[in-house]
This record gives structure tokens, sequence and C-alpha cells, in this order.
């Protein structure tokens, strides 16, 4: 053989180099495009539009504890939420904590005992700058177009960088298969899979039905969901007279969840007169 | 040369057949893990990375600190250097391969570990980790590869390496300098949240990965004939001594800055590490026995008549490495999930299958070191005689 | 070169171990599979006839899965005209599963003729199935 053994490899092995490469490429470039040629994607007719959505949570109108699980059954029956009873597998969306938590650092030991316990109701904050986006390596966490934080569950890789990123806790990892713990799944739904990263995802599939968020439906007006770039938008008029607060919004991430205070209205001077 | 590692003695081939053994072991519970899900390690809501993500931000440092051998042998022509550097650059192949495993048992979906390249995200520091480190895995290989080549022939390494070793040094503080950008840009973490984390790092590294170069090269010359160097181990031995004082340096600097301004979001990861929090305090004795070994390592290094001594040499680099080894692939990860958002506390300890885990990627990291340690020394073996011009 | 004769055993052995699933298929004859089409709402339908043609379908469903996937997911859109300008909501669990609710006797079928495990369904609910 006129071959040495050590050029034999060299050309072996520069082969298989570029044979991968093309490969690769081949298939990259043969995934598909526009294949058919009249076919088109349209948005629904029934598509409720924003540049922002944005909540605000009225803690005044939330009272008795039914009242809190309505709002959160809501959201994790239709959106299939399971319910692993062990808060180290815990999945949730829409979920209840008291102010000392929600607000940490802004609480005080002589706040109204109504504050102090009354418990918040905490989900995702859409951040306008939200740092879950910005720290995915697969853009499986993205921002859509009306303001919403996504996840593409198709995509994500189950790394776990946005729930260390998400300052708000949000984010909730699949530790186990999630169907066996979904009593009674929503067949119109899906469920997730094993490794992958979920939170609320504002009721986009509803918002594209021409239907507010479940939670919102179901909160008997204490949760208010609209477009916060539109000045005549409910939650605007809302945000323009009452006082209210984010959580953390010295982190700059900018949530747009916003909280009335529910302050018992004998401790306010002339408290009765002032709504 | 790859054939040199195909031949060995007896104890080599139990010591290949022990590490394999291991690997199984391992890969059967990955399997495990793989079906079930990481609901199987101790992970939770609360803390969503532990002892995989550790390991991995450590044996980036380990990895990275080839270039304290690189820089004083290439750039300053440090020729005792000579016989080690080959140790220090195989240690750094196969270093970047235990990270890039750890990685991969860490992630919800490893099927999708594409996705970073199909869907390229420069806005995300996870992205350009994985750059780095290919790219540092690939110099090593090459440069490791060329030098030895060059070693057997008695010649220098070809021209168009020296570009390239030149390259691996930035590339070697740049793996380390990104891994901790990968932490020390999140909102909300205070305990990460901190301009020193990549001078941390480094430090860290060039302490904990020349001193596990130290331990190496020592059991290398008890078990061959290959002789890395007196005076090498003893150089190696004072850079050990620096970057140690400059890493304590600044994590005190980091106690002070939490401890005098006492904003609760920054004191109260150091309390739980070191004190406990509400009652929790799991990982207080690990924390207390690194900072003990800290100061045990450096008492020994500082000064030149003890440090000068082999045995106390090897038993001060035994120290630091285990103390660095649980200040940051433990307890600097954990640190910056407990307490959590909401300022409440929750545990984290791995399970078995998680620890076994680990221990069969360091497993495939060893073997890797072994199998590419038996080539370059048998290489040197056989040319023992010859005289190194570079 | 040397060690001709182990290299040509080792050959040898990756040849045999690579056309493995060939000879130990010879002689076994699998049944052209053949999806059924029988439910209840394609038996409906005037016009029985999918999102797009069923030469189509056969061979792109996947590739055109995906891109549904992508536009329902990460643009928002929801709704699939099709070449011949219908209209679709664009959903697998909601739309291709409502026609296609035998997904034993459907997807399966060719599924695993072809050996191929998709897993939309472990998070797309599949449909409720009469037990026989
Ligand atoms: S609350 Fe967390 S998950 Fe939601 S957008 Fe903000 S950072 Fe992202
Ligand atoms: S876990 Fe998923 S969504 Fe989160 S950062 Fe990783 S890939 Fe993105
Ligand atoms: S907006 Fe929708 S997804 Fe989000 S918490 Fe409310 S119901 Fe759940």
């Amino acid at each position: 053989m006129s071959m040495d053994r050590r050029e034999f490899l060299k050309i072996a092995g520069s082969s298989t180099f570029l044979a991968t490469i093309g490969i690769g490429a081949g298939w990259i470039l043969s995934r598909p495009g526009e294949f058919l040629e009249a076919s088109q994607f349209l948005q629904t007719k029934e598509l409720l539009k924003a540049k922002q959505w944005a909540m605000v949570v009225d803690m005044r109108k939330l009272k008795t504890e039914e009242d809190y699980k309505k709002v959160i059954d809501a959201c994790h029956r239709i959106h299939n939420v399971p319910n692993f009873d062990n808060p180290k597998d815990e999945v949730k969306w829409i979920w209840l904590d008291t102010f000392e938590h929600a607000f940490p650092g802004q609480e005080s030991e002589f706040m109204p005992e109504q504050m102090k316990h009354k418990p918040f109701v905490l989900l995702c904050n859409h951040c306008e700058n939200p740092p879950c986006v910005r720290v995915c390596p697969t853009k499986a966490t993205f921002k859509r177009k009306d303001g919403i934080t996504m996840q593409d569950l198709h995509r994500c890789i189950g790394c776990r960088y946005c729930m260390a990123a998400c300052p708000f806790g949000a984010r909730s990892f699949n530790y186990r298969d999630p169907r066996p713990a979904i009593k009674e799944p929503n067949p119109e739904y899906p469920t997730r899979m094993i490794g992958v990263v979920e939170k609320c995802t504002f009721c986009e599939e509803r918002l594209a039905k021409g239907q507010m968020p479940a939670c919102v439906e179901a909160s008997n007006g204490a949760l208010v969901f609209g477009d916060i770039s539109d000045p005549n938008s409910e939650v605007r008029k809302i945000l323009n007279t009452n006082y209210t607060i984010r959580r953390k919004a010295e982190l700059g991430t900018r949530p747009v969840v916003y909280y009335i205070l529910d302050i018992p209205t004998s401790v306010v001077p002339g408290g009765e007169g002032n709504v | 040369m790859f054939e040199k590692a195909l031949v060995g003695s007896k104890r080599y081939w139990t010591w290949v057949i022990v590490l394999l053994a291991v690997i199984g072991i391992g890969f059967i519970t990955y399997l495990q893990q793989f079906k079930l899900g990481l609901g199987i390690t101790g992970l939770s809501r609360d803390v969503s990375w532990g002892l995989y993500i550790g390991q991995f931000t450590f044996l980036v440092g380990v990895a990275a600190s080839a270039v304290m051998l690189v820089i004083p042998y290439y750039l300053h022509d440090f020729k005792k250097f000579g016989k080690i550097v080959i140790l220090g650059e195989f240690l750094a192949v196969s270093a970047v391969t235990m990270c890039i495993l750890f990685i991969f048992v860490d992630m919800g979906q490893p099927m999708r570990i594409m996705n970073v390249i199909l869907h390229p995200t420069p806005n995300s520091i996870m992205f350009w980790d994985s750059v780095v480190l290919g790219g540092y895995l690939g110099l090593n290989i090459i440069i490791g590869w060329a030098t030895l080549h060059a070693d057997k022939k008695g010649t220098r390494p070809a021209a168009w390496v020296k570009p390239l070793i030149y390259l691996s040094i930035p590339w070697a503080i740049s793996i380390h300098t990104v891994t901790a950008f990968l932490y020390a840009g999140l909102p909300g973490r205070h305990f990460w949240l901190s301009a020193i984390m990549a001078a941390r790092f480094l430090a860290s590294a060039f302490a904990g990965g020349p001193a596990l170069l130290i331990i190496l090269a020592l059991i290398v010359r008890k078990f061959t004939k290959f002789d890395p160097g007196k005076e090498a181990i003893q150089a190696i031995g004072k850079i050990v001594t620096y970057a140690m004082i400059a890493n304590v340096f600044f994590l005190l600097l980091e106690i002070f800055t939490a401890a005098y301004s006492s904003i609760p979001g920054h004191t109260h990861p150091f309390k739980y590490l070191y004190f406990g929090l509400e009652g929790h305090a799991r990982l207080v004795p690990l924390m207390w026995a690194s900072s003990i070994l800290a100061i045990v390592s450096i008492v020994l290094l500082v000064f030149p008549s003890i440090r000068k001594n082999e045995s106390m040499l090897a038993l001060a680099c035994i120290a630091l490495f285990v103390s660095l080894w649980i200040d940051k692939g433990f307890g600097l990860i954990i640190g910056g999930f407990v307490p959590n958002m909401f300022e409440k506390v929750t545990e984290y300890w791995p399970t078995l299958p998680e620890t076994i885990i680990t221990i069969s990627v360091w497993a495939v990291g060893f073997l890797i070191l072994t199998i590419l340690y038996k080539v370059a020394v048998s290489v040197r073996e056989e040319t023992a005689g010859i005289e190194l011009e570079h | 070169m040397y060690d001709t004769g182990k290299i040509i055993f080792g050959i040898v052995i990756f040849v045999l171990f690579a056309t493995f699933p060939f000879y130990s298929n010879i002689g076994k004859v699998s049944a052209k599979p053949e999806p059924k089409l029988d439910t209840p709402v394609i038996q409906q339908l005037a016009e029985k006839k999918c999102v797009e043609s069923k030469e189509f379908m056969k061979v792109e469903h996947m590739q055109l899965l995906n891109e549904w996937r992508d536009s329902a997911i990460r643009e928002g859109r929801r709704v699939y005209i099709n070449s011949e300008g219908k209209e679709f909501k664009i959903s697998l669990q909601n739309t291709c599963m409502n026609c296609h609710s035998n997904k034993k006797e459907f997807c399966d079928k060719c599924h695993n003729y072809a050996a191929v495990k998709p897993y939309c369904w472990t998070c797309h609910i599949e449909p409720k199935e009469k037990q026989l």
C-alpha cells in the first residue's frame, strides 16, 4: 500500500468530519420552510390584542377561602397542573403566600393583622424585562408581541436556568411524570412531560378564543386583566386611581402584576370617604 | 500513540476495570433517572440546582487551571515545567469532559441538547458557556496531542501549535469567567450577585487545579518511571499558595460586605451556610470543615520549610482540594438558593442515586485521565534519555 | 501494515453486526399497515378530506405538525388556511384528534410498522377510545 497509516487516518478523520458537517447542514437546510405555497398561518379572529397584557389583583375583593380556591382551581384544572402534595416536586402556576413572603423586606412587625396574614395571589409577573427570557439558552422562554412571557415546552431542555433567574419563584420543573398527579385531566389542553419547566401563560390559549384568563373569570372582579399600554384600559384606570405595589420592583424586571392592598379602612384617617 | 494505552501492568488494568465498573453502575442509575425524572435527586422547586451543577462549576476551575503551567512555560520560558505541562493539559481535557457530562446529567430533557446549537441565543450566558467549553476542550486535545507527538520524535511541536497555545491562555480565563457570569448576573440571587464572583472563581481554580495536579504528579512518580521534576512540583506549590490566599481573601471580602452592610438578602445565605437559618443547619458542619481545611492548608503552604517536604505538601494539597470542593462544588450553589425567593428555607441534600451518578461521572474523568496519562508517561519513559530541547 | 488478520476479523464481525436487522428479518413478512378512517366524525364529513391532500399528509404530516406547533406557540397564529383556502383551527389535540379519534387504529398502525415512537402523546392527551 502506498498510503501510510498516518496519512490514511488523516484522510479518514477529515472526511468523517466533513461528512458530519455535510449531513448536519443538509438536515438543517432540508427542514421544512414554505413547503406548501398556498397555505397560510393566521391569528384567530377572536384573538384579544394588546401591547402588554397586565393584571391587577385587588386584595380588598378577595374575602373568603372560597374566593381564593375558585381562582386557583380555575387555573390548575383547565391547565392540567398536577398536584403532587409535596413541596419538593410541586408544580404551581398560581398560588398563595403571605405578605412577608410575597414582598420580602417590606413587612413590619406592626402592620395590621389583616395584612400580615391574608394570603396574596401570586403568579408569573410577565415582566417587561424578564430575566428568565434573558438566560434561556434555547429561546424556549420568550416574550410574545403582546407582552406575555411564553413557554415553548417542545423546545425546553430542562436546564432550569430560568428557575435560578426568576426572582419571583414563578416557575416549576417537572421532577416527576405529571400525568398520574392530575385528577381530572382537561381533554382540551395538553399536560407536560418529565423534565420541562412550566408556568402561567396568561391564558394565551383563551385570549386566542376571545376569552379572559380563567383565574380572572373566576375571581368575581378581584383580578382585572387588560392592556397596560392602553390609557383607556380598565387596568390603567385602576392604576390611576389606586395605590398599587408590585413584587420586587427594585430588581428592574418591570413586573406587570399589580396589587391593591387591603388596608383596613379604620386605620386610614377619614377612611370611609376615600374610595 | 494510542496503542500505549492498551498495554500495561496488572495494576493499570485493575484500576481501569474498577473505573469501568463504577461507570457501569452509574450508567444504570442514570437510566433510572432518565426514565423517572430528576425527582430521584434531592433537587426541588426551591433548590433547583445542586450537586451536579456544583461539580460542573468546580471542574471548570480545574480545567482552567492548566493555564497556570502554560503561562510560565510558554510565556516565561520556565523550562522546569517542560515535563509536567502535558499533565496539566490532559487534566484539562478530562475536567472539561466531566463538565459536559455533569451538564448533561443535570438536564431535564437531555435528548434535546442540540437545541442550544439549533437555536443559538447570544443573550444567554449558558450559550456562551457551551461555546467556550467546547472550544477549550478542542484546544487542549490538539495541543496536548501535538506536543506529545513532537516529544516522541524528540522535536519541537509544529509551528502551528504555538498560536493555539497562546490562544488557550485567554481562553482558559474565559471559561471560568463565563461560568461565573452564569451566576453573577441574576437579579434576586444576592449570594451570587457580586462583582468579585469571577475573580474568586479564578483564584479558587488556580489553587484547586494545581493542587490536584501536584497530587497526580506525585502519584505518577510513585507508580511509573516518569519524574515530572521535584522543582516543578515545588514551583506549582508556590502558585497554589498564592492562589489559595487570594481565594480566602476574596471570600473574606464577600463576608465583610454581607456582614457589615447587614442587608438581609446578603447576610442570610452566609448565615445559613455557616450558622444555620431558622433552625436549618444541614450545611454548617461541611462549611466549617471547609474553613478549617483551608486554614490548615494555608498554614502548611506558607512556610517554605514545611512546603519543601513533599509529604507535607501532599497533605496540604489534599486539605486544600477538599476544602475548595466543599466550598465551590457544594456550598456556593446551595447558598444561592437558600433562602429561596420567598425568604423561606428549603434544604437540599443529594440522594443516593444522585451521588452514584456523580461518582461515576468522576470515574469517567479518571478513566480519561488515566488513559491520557498512560500514553504521556509511556512516551516520556521511552524518551527519558533524550533531553528535551524546547 | 501489521495485524492484517485481526483487522479483517474485526471488519467481518462489524459487518455481521451492522447488518443484523436485515438477515434477522429475512423470511418475516409484515403486513402493510392500513390505517382506519371510520370514526364517527369522519363519517359525518361531507367531503372526506384532511387538512391537505392524502398524498401530502402521508409524507409530510410530521413537518406540517412542526409548522403548526411553531406557528401556534411561538407566533400565536392558531389558524391554518390550507392550499385550497379552507380554514382550520391549529391543534393536534382538538383538531387532528377530533377526526382521528381512533389513535390506535390510525396513528399507531403506521408508527408501529415504521417503528417510530413520536412522543406527542406524552403531553397531548389522546382521545378516549372505546374498549372493544
Ligand atoms: S415572573 Fe419570573 S417567570 Fe415570570 S416573566 Fe418575570 S422573571 Fe419570567
Ligand atoms: S429550563 Fe427550559 S425554559 Fe428554562 S432556561 Fe432551560 S431551556 Fe429555557
Ligand atoms: S392567567 Fe391563566 S394561566 Fe395565568 S394564573 Fe391565571 S388562569 Fe392560570
